[in-house]
């Protein structure tokens, strides 16, 4: 958190709306840890990291969808078998992030 | 004032918060309830049930002892619940003993590496701001006149002594053998370290008391410059922090 915040402070202090992703479960290898953070705003910033590079883009998707219902939501990513345009991590493990607007 | 707000008022205050929120729950329920947890069991808010909300706290509160964040399955007569345990720890201190050359990178690698950081030494010409940009705290002072400063040594605090001089280290190691610290590490030789530990015997520091000193310091990568020698020091203190220590040799 202490790595986001002063830039989530300073986008609070321009009035932006910003939607705050937390990993909140990790399987078998991942880049990062439960509780790593990213935060985006509906105007498209971004800060922070959930997996190192590899579903930041589609967090940020997810976020906007967030910012736009005002709903939580749990994503999950992983390796997937089903479909080769499934969003995955190179490292074979899974992740689990926890979208929400930020009050 | 939401509960964002009072986490980070509590990370600036660096007092222990933890968030605890349903990211899992049985058809027909929504997720994004949320309660704060105080480390003395107090709460805010309610995941929704008495069940959720005692589950949650017990698991936070044991969360907290190791300071690090968790997903947790509770079981309720609803169904089957998630509950996502955001701790929020205070920074860990790094406390140097010696402003010397070792300590100036070593404070720069810690301070990124999140760590608060105080350098102690009694000479003033080695402990100036220009030395430690980074650094949160510079006390001028000799080791046995840190209890008179109040320089505060708790189970969050990380020693490292580089004075490797018996004069300094020794008060030094005094002051930090009977305190809580999560980590005390001394520079010097195998041959410092033998004589380091002969003196502290024939003081009366217990065997048990005298293996919590990491020394010779750091992990072994053969550094040989300052900044390698800290970066060495820096990966000791961090694989204590994470419970990965093993013991030497």
């Amino acid at each position: 958190m202490q790595d986001v915040l002063p830039t989530i402070e300073e986008w609070r202090a321009e009035g932006e709306d910003i939607a705050l992703a937390t990993v909140v479960k990790t399987t078998g290898p991942a880049p990062r840890f439960e509780g790593a953070k990213m935060a985006v705003t509906r105007s498209g910033k971004l800060v922070g990291s959930v997996s190192g590079g590899c579903v930041e883009g589609a967090v940020f998707e997810e976020a906007q969808r967030v910012l736009r219902s005002r709903k939580p939501k749990l994503v999950k990513y992983g390796i997937s078998k089903e479909s080769a345009w499934d969003i995955g991590l190179a490292c074979g493990g899974g992740i689990e992030v926890y979208i929400a607007p930020l009050e | 004032m939401s509960n964002y707000e009072k986490i980070k008022e509590h990370i600036e205050r660096e007092e222990m918060v933890a968030r605890a929120i349903v990211v899992h729950a049985p058809e027909g329920v929504s997720i994004g309830a949320e309660m704060l947890v105080y480390p003395d069991g107090r709460t805010e808010g309610s995941l929704g049930s008495a069940e959720l909300d005692q589950g949650a706290v017990a698991k936070t509160l044991e969360l907290m002892q190791r300071t690090g964040s968790k997903t947790y399955p509770i079981e309720t007569p609803e169904g089957q619940f998630e509950v996502f345990v955001d701790v929020f720890p205070p920074p860990p201190t790094l406390l140097v003993f010696g402003a010397v050359h070792i300590a100036i990178p070593l404070v720069k690698f810690a301070k990124e590496c999140g760590f608060r950081t105080k350098v102690i030494d009694g000479r003033q010409k080695f402990l100036t701001k220009e030395r430690f940009p980074e650094a949160d705290e510079l006390i001028e002072a000799w080791p046995d006149e840190i209890v008179e400063q109040n320089v505060k040594i708790d189970s969050n605090t990380y020693i490292v002594v580089l004075t490797h001089d018996e004069k300094f280290d020794g008060p030094a190691l005094d002051v930090s053998l009977p305190s809580p610290a999560r980590y005390i590490g001394a520079i010097g030789s195998k041959t410092t370290t033998a004589n380091r530990n002969e003196r502290l015997r024939k003081a009366g520091w217990s065997e048990e008391n005298i293996a919590r000193i990491h020394g010779p310091i750091g992990i072994q990568i053969g550094a040989k410059e300052p900044a390698e020698i800290a970066i060495s020091i820096m990966a000791e203190v961090l694989a204590v922090k994470y419970g990965m220590d093993k013991p030497k040799n």
